[in-house]
């Protein structure tokens, strides 16, 4: 009797909640295809006064009345709608702008950023627009690293002040350089070949940490950097940009681009620079950065048809490049080889041609063949003082690549065939040292994507060289989505390389160090190949921060070398070459913070440890001149565009550099490391319309300079004269002015 | 030289592999939504059925593209999978309990009710 009367309550009571019945639901509109929660929106029943308002969220909730079923929702500046209400079910409207009568236009616009960590990629990649290339006065590929904490910018000499890059605290060498996906900067180019790509030409660039993809080859051990240079069919069809600096650099690069049918179109690209002014501003009687002048060529033919599914680049290209260094008043005409007055002239020719064919079948977008053959002859002739230095490396290319899925798109694969021949003749000082380097090799690269929280890319090659053998490189990446905001990477992977030992050290030749080269029964210099595995893990955050959006991102990296070719300066007077006997190994972390300040003001900044430790014959030591620490902040703010286009660009950055360990000489006293200091760097650009712009900037404010960058300057045909010791800039403050103009 | 051979003989399998596309049909229809992450649903539930080998829908066009196997699977289920997504198809539309479900940035305006509807 009890129980059936609570059945009775219990049903009684849900009945009158059910007449009590809760209609809820959210109210939103779409501005481009963008939709948004409309707050404080009215929602009403037709001819009562019972109603409601949306909260933040757009989100309401009304009692149902007995007397309307008309649900009336307004809101000022939108068209009210009447909806029809049949039961409890939530329901989302839309409510429409009202056009007719138009409020002042509000809109939001997130700014784009110019270089930016991918959250999609499952490489730990980091994406380098055009725009950021122009925050600094980079006229070259060496300076464009400068706002990109990723990418250490050092000064390789105080001769050529040519800039060398670093990734994760290792040399270029062990960083693929490639352009479109063809490598471009090794071999004999290793030393200057970033200054080979002029800023201007370069669309964007994507920088890669770990081992990388197989398809581009072996050789990759610290990092990928992969530069994409304009395209014809999408430049401008004019581009003109000339540049001066203080320390009278003279520049100029023009891009003339024609399409010359509806699925051709050719570029033609100059860049000439040119430096004829002695400067001696630390008074040690050598120049402080050389006279230098390059011409550089590239012609770009194009073919597009989308609809058969067909892409041809074809480019020609040809480089001249001089420079000229030394003694305030040496003389090349007279002086060429003198043992009084210390000189030294760098003669570099080079034509590079590069054929690609891209062909995605049009029924089956996912399927495509790609074909790239690139051939290159690179001669540069040198006297460093009374050393020569010549090398002539003829080089062909070639990489087909077949892309298709397994079973669906969610598994990629890659695969192909690389064919590679390089051919090296090197005269040091009338010893000649020649070498042909074979390699055939194949490789099969797999992708898979969950399109959710998980993707891997594994790629295996096998490669048979006629100097290191047969081997297999594995490599393996992969991307965890954690939640939404945080994002985990892993990679590891192997590479090798052949040591070019004189062409990658280059700046010895700026020394009188005696040559040793420990010879084995080796291939290369009577050296054994390098090998690595390079271990990776990085972490990356999105976050709030007092309602700014941030991102910190936390990248450790091990790379461990099983063989290593040792440059070992450590004795004065000379420089070994050998095996490594031992570990030698690179730990790289860094902690980066970015936030977006306003919509105009963005914060960038990033901390850096590399420990580069090596075993050199007299004991395990980092690596000279790699600082342990770097910091690393940039400032950027862009005023709105006025209707005009008119806008202010506004960049300042500033590198801390640690203390670097020294190796011993004459001149330092025992003084075992560098101290530290930083650089600031500033630009303002003013565009005057879509297509023109000035900018002015300079560089090393603070005017920090190495006092005394060449050991022994005094006595240049001393056995302890070097000007390879460099850990600061030679140069100091410097002004520099330029202007684009495009149509 | 054996290694060379066997090399371009498993690249040569691959090719072949790849040109058996007897059995692939391609074909589009609309699946309403908004931005990136309507796309990556909408992809995913496409490529959840085996037999879809492909599946790309454009922002802009609001068209599901599809590369399928006709013996593996029905046209119909693709749009079951959409649907049931929470995206709107051109022939079945989303239960309205998974549609109000989806983040604010996919919520698409809905046509008239004039299709079949899930319970």
């Amino acid at each position: 009797m009890n129980f059936k009367f609570y059945i009775f309550i219990t049903v009684f009571c849900l009945n009158i909640l059910k007449g009590q019945e809760v209609l809820t639901g959210k109210i939103v509109y779409q501005v481009e295809r963008e939709t948004k929660v409309l707050q404080g929106a009215n929602v009403y029943w037709l001819g009562t006064n019972k109603g409601s308002t949306t909260d933040n969220l757009g989100n309401f909730s009304l009692e149902l009345s007995k007397k309307s079923d008309r649900l009336i929702i307004s809101y000022l500046g939108f068209s009210s709608d009447t909806l029809k209400i049949k039961s409890n079910k939530k329901i989302i409207h839309f409510l429409k702008e009202d056009l007719s009568n138009n409020l002042d236009e509000v809109s939001l616009i997130q700014r784009k950023k110019t270089s930016k960590l991918s959250f999609t990629k499952t490489q730990n990649t980091i994406l380098v627009d055009a725009s950021e290339l122009l925050k600094a006065a980079c006229c070259n590929l060496s300076e464009s690293f400068e706002t990109n904490p990723s990418i250490d910018v050092n000064f390789s000499d105080a001769l050529t002040g040519t800039k060398q890059i670093n990734m994760l605290g290792l040399k270029s060498p062990y960083i693929l350089i490639s352009e479109e996906n063809i490598p471009m900067v090794r071999g004999a180019s290793q030393a200057y070949g970033l200054t080979f790509t002029p800023g201007t030409w370069v669309e964007s660039i994507q920088i890669s940490k770990g081992t990388g993809s197989v398809v581009n080859g072996f050789e990759s051990i610290a990092g990928q950097i992969n530069t994409e240079l304009k395209k014809p069919f999408t430049d401008n069809p004019f581009f003109l940009n000339l540049y001066g600096s203080q320390n009278g650099r003279l520049e100029l690069n023009t891009h003339l681009n024609r399409k010359v049918s509806e699925k051709w179109s050719t570029g033609l690209f100059i860049h000439l620079n040119q430096r004829n002014k002695k400067i001696d501003n630390n008074t040690d009687g050598f120049l402080d950065t050389p006279l230098s002048n390059q011409v550089n060529i590239l012609n770009r033919l194009q073919y597009i048809d989308p609809l058969k599914g067909w892409v041809i680049f074809y480019n020609l290209r040809f480089l001249n490049d001089q420079k000229q260094t030394g003694q305030l008043s040496f003389n090349p005409n007279i002086d060429k080889n003198s043992s009084t007055i210390w000189g030294s002239e760098i003669k570099t020719k080079r034509f590079d041609t590069a054929l690609k064919i891209g062909y995605v079948f049009p029924e089956y977008p996912y399927k495509s063949f790609g074909l790239q053959t690139a051939y290159s002859n690179h001669d540069q002739k040198a006297y460093f003082g009374l050393r020569n230095y010549d090398i002539f490396h003829e080089s062909f290319y070639s990489n087909l690549l077949y892309n298709s899925i397994l079973n669906n798109t969610n598994n990629k694969f890659k695969s192909g065939l690389n064919f590679s021949l390089d051919k090296y003749v090197e005269n040091i000082d009338n010893e000649y040292f020649s070498r042909t380097d074979k390699n055939f090799g194949a490789f099969f690269e797999w992708s898979h994507d969950n399109i959710d929280n998980l993707s891997f890319t594994a790629g295996m090659r096998i490669d048979f060289n006629n100097n290191i053998g047969t081997f297999i490189t594995p490599r393996l990446h992969l991307r965890y989505a954690y939640n939404t905001t945080t994002v985990i990477r892993l990679s590891s992977g192997t590479g090798r390389k052949a040591s070019n030992i004189f062409a990658e050290n280059q700046s010895i030749f700026g020394s009188n160090r005696r040559i040793y080269i420990e010879k084995g029964n080796n291939p290369f210099y009577g050296l054994l190949p390098e090998k690595a595995w390079n271990f990776g893990a990085s972490i990356s955050k999105s976050f709030t921060l007092f309602n700014k959006s941030a991102n910190l991102v936390f990248d450790y990296y091990i790379t461990r070398f099983n063989n290593q070719v040792i440059v070992d300066l450590e004795e004065e007077g000379r420089v070994s070459f050998y095996n490594l006997n031992g570990s030698s190994s690179a730990k790289s972390f860094q902690l980066s913070f970015d936030v977006d300040l306003t919509p105009q003001l963005q914060f960038k900044s990033a901390y850096k440890n590399d420990i580069v430790s090596i075993d050199y014959k007299s004991g395990t030591k980092q690596k000279q001149l790699v600082p342990k620490n770097r910091v690393f902040a940039n400032l950027s703010w862009k005023s709105l565009k006025s209707i005009n286009d008119k806008q202010w660009l506004y960049d300042i950055t500033i590198h801390h550099i640690g203390n670097q360990r020294l190796v011993s000489n004459s001149l330092n006293n025992g003084i075992s490391q560098s101290p530290s200091y930083s650089i600031l760097n500033m630009q303002l650009t003013r565009v005057f319309s879509n297509s023109s712009e000035v900018y002015v900037g300079m560089e090393n404010f603070g005017n920090y300079t190495q006092i005394n960058p060449i050991i022994s300057s005094e006595l240049p045909f001393n056995a302890n004269f070097d000007s390879s010791q460099v850990w600061a800039p030679v140069l100091g403050r410097m002004i520099y002015a330029g202007f684009r103009y495009k149509f | 030289m054996n290694k060379y051979i066997y090399i371009l003989f498993l690249f040569a399998t691959f090719l072949l592999n790849a040109q058996d596309s007897s059995n692939k049909q391609k074909t589009s229809f609309k699946v309403f939504g908004n931005c990136e992450m309507c796309k990556m649903r909408i992809e995913k539930a496409a490529l959840s059925l085996k037999g879809v080998k492909y599946a790309n829908w454009s922002i802009p066009e609001n068209q599901l593209t599809l590369i399928y196997n006709p013996n593996r699977i029905e046209l119909l289920d693709v749009h079951d999978s959409v649907a049931l997504s929470g995206h709107d198809t051109s022939l079945k539309e989303a239960p309205n309990d998974i549609y109000n479900e989806l983040p604010l940035c996919c919520l698409y305006p809905r046509e008239e009710k004039t299709k079949p509807r899930y319970k």
